[in-house]
């Protein structure tokens, strides 16, 4: 427990520090510059016209899907790591499990390309 | 040292812990400031223009002045805009992107924090990346962020998958997820012939190609796309908020930079194993193949145009995805069944 305590304490530090820069920077104009707002100012900006209706509307599937298939095969991606490390020590038997598992991924990936989810027209 | 945090006194080994974080952190903001004044003085030379030349000798002094004209803008929040998230999304970029850098070691062993799980770690964070761009993009509430957050997260999260599995064919020849390891693994008699980047090379162009679209970079710079979505997600940013938006992207570049450093390049080895090139300490050569790699991200900026986003994203799947996928099962198999895997 100490130990793992001692080699993550650095990156707690380091990334409690760049975020102390990062919110320094952001506070400094609010500080020092001028501030004069007004509605035309603060409104949504649309090529000079006011805004039409509201800006969360639905939007395109196919951007869900990209997540989806994200998902998976980043998940994949994460299950080779530890593979690949110990590539040297599973064997023959893991040499083949893997390949067995990356078989499979590939039917589905086939069947999603034919399928057209990978299409954007 | 690391021991007697918790034994002894821990206030001596913490200021020592902050002011390295500090030292870390600010050179690289000042090698990031030089870079991107290097990018526009590139992107200029190669359109016969002659960049930023006025604020110091040769424009060097250029992103200071920017530093501090932004620092005296305005800063606007939207009326319609969800103000926490609104802010919360450029320190939460800039935050991510400089945290990556504390597992880097710039020589050997010469890291804030020397993980056992480098890699896992810059590529979880690097990961976390896409928050900041669709939390800026969904808190604007205004129409062009909104679509320009969709797109970047889409093209990001498709060019990871990539860049996933072309780091597992770099650890499985390392062994290693230790960043310091996998340098020291590229470590041959061949010299640089013998960095990763060689016998690896279709992953070593996958990665480059990959970290381009990753940082959101032109030819792939389609969140962007100036031309039609104005500035993407960052259409209602102005002020340090959107300069901590581009200190994010470029810090980010700068981290692929180094990581293709790392991984196919031999990190801070010299070229040869031999006298002249062994007397230059590791940092040195570190930074010049960072700059080397920089160098070549500036040029594509400069030479190939605009990707359209069907083209985007059906390189992202068609063609880098099955690639990489085919390279791991073949990297895997030469080192399963050639004497090449017995090296190790």
């Amino acid at each position: 427990m100490q130990n793992l305590l001692a080699d993550y304490l650095p990156l707690v530090v380091f990334i409690g520090v760049a975020a102390f820069i990062a919110i320094a920077l952001m506070v400094a104009p609010f500080l020092v510059a001028y501030k004069q707002p007004d509605p035309e100012k603060l409104s949504a900006y649309e090529c000079g016209f006011n805004a039409f209706d509201d800006a969360r509307m639905k939007f395109d599937v196919r951007f869900y899907l990209v997540s989806i298939l994200f998902i998976i095969f980043d998940l994949e991606v994460a299950f080779l790591f530890p593979w690949a490390i110990s590539f040297h020590e599973v064997g023959l038997f893991g040499f083949w499990s893997m390949m067995l598992f990356l078989g499979v991924l590939t039917i589905g990936f086939v069947y999603e390309w034919n399928k057209g989810a990978l299409e954007w027209d | 040292m690391t021991q007697s945090i918790w034994t002894e006194g821990w206030f001596f080994p913490l200021l020592l812990l902050i002011a390295k974080s500090l030292l870390v952190l600010v050179v690289l903001l000042t090698y990031v400031a030089f870079a991107l004044l290097a990018d526009r003085k590139i992107w200029a030379a190669v359109q016969l223009r002659r960049g930023p030349n006025v604020v110091g000798p040769f424009g060097l002094l250029q992103s200071f002045a920017d530093l501090l004209k932004f620092v005296l803008k305005e800063p606007v929040i939207p009326s319609g805009a969800s103000k926490a998230v609104f802010l919360l999304a450029p320190i939460l970029t800039a935050t991510l992107s400089l945290a990556a850098w504390a597992v880097v070691p710039v020589a050997d062993g010469w890291a804030v924090a020397d993980l056992n799980v480098g890699i896992l770690y810059v590529f979880a964070i690097s990961s976390l990346g896409v928050y900041g761009v669709i939390m800026g993009g969904w808190a604007s509430n205004s129409k062009y962020p909104f679509l320009g957050a969709l797109r970047s997260a889409a093209q990001m999260v498709s060019y990871e998958v990539s860049i996933g599995f072309v780091i597992i064919t770099v650890l499985l020849c390392a062994g290693s997820l230790n960043l310091n390891d996998i340098i020291k693994a590229q470590d041959t008699k061949y010299g640089l012939f013998g960095w990763y980047w060689l016998p690896l090379f279709p992953m070593f162009v996958i990665f480059f190609i990959s970290a381009l679209a990753e940082t959101n970079r032109p030819p792939f710079d389609l969140p962007e796309a100036e031309s039609e979505l104005v500035a993407g997600f960052m259409v209602e940013y102005g002020s340090t908020p959107y300069m901590l938006f581009m200190l994010g992207e470029y810090v980010a570049i700068v981290m692929m930079c180094a990581l293709t450093t790392i991984l196919f390049l031999g990190g801070w080895l010299p070229p040869f194993q031999i006298a002249p090139f062994t007397l230059v300490p590791g940092i040195v050569w570190f930074v010049l193949k960072v700059s080397l790699v920089f160098f070549m991200f500036a040029m594509v900026k400069a030479f190939v145009p605009r990707y359209r986003y069907d083209q985007l994203m059906r390189l992202g799947w068609k063609v880098f995805l099955p690639i990489s996928l085919v390279m791991v099962v073949a990297v895997a198999a030469v080192l399963q069944f050639t004497s090449l895997g017995g090296v190790h």
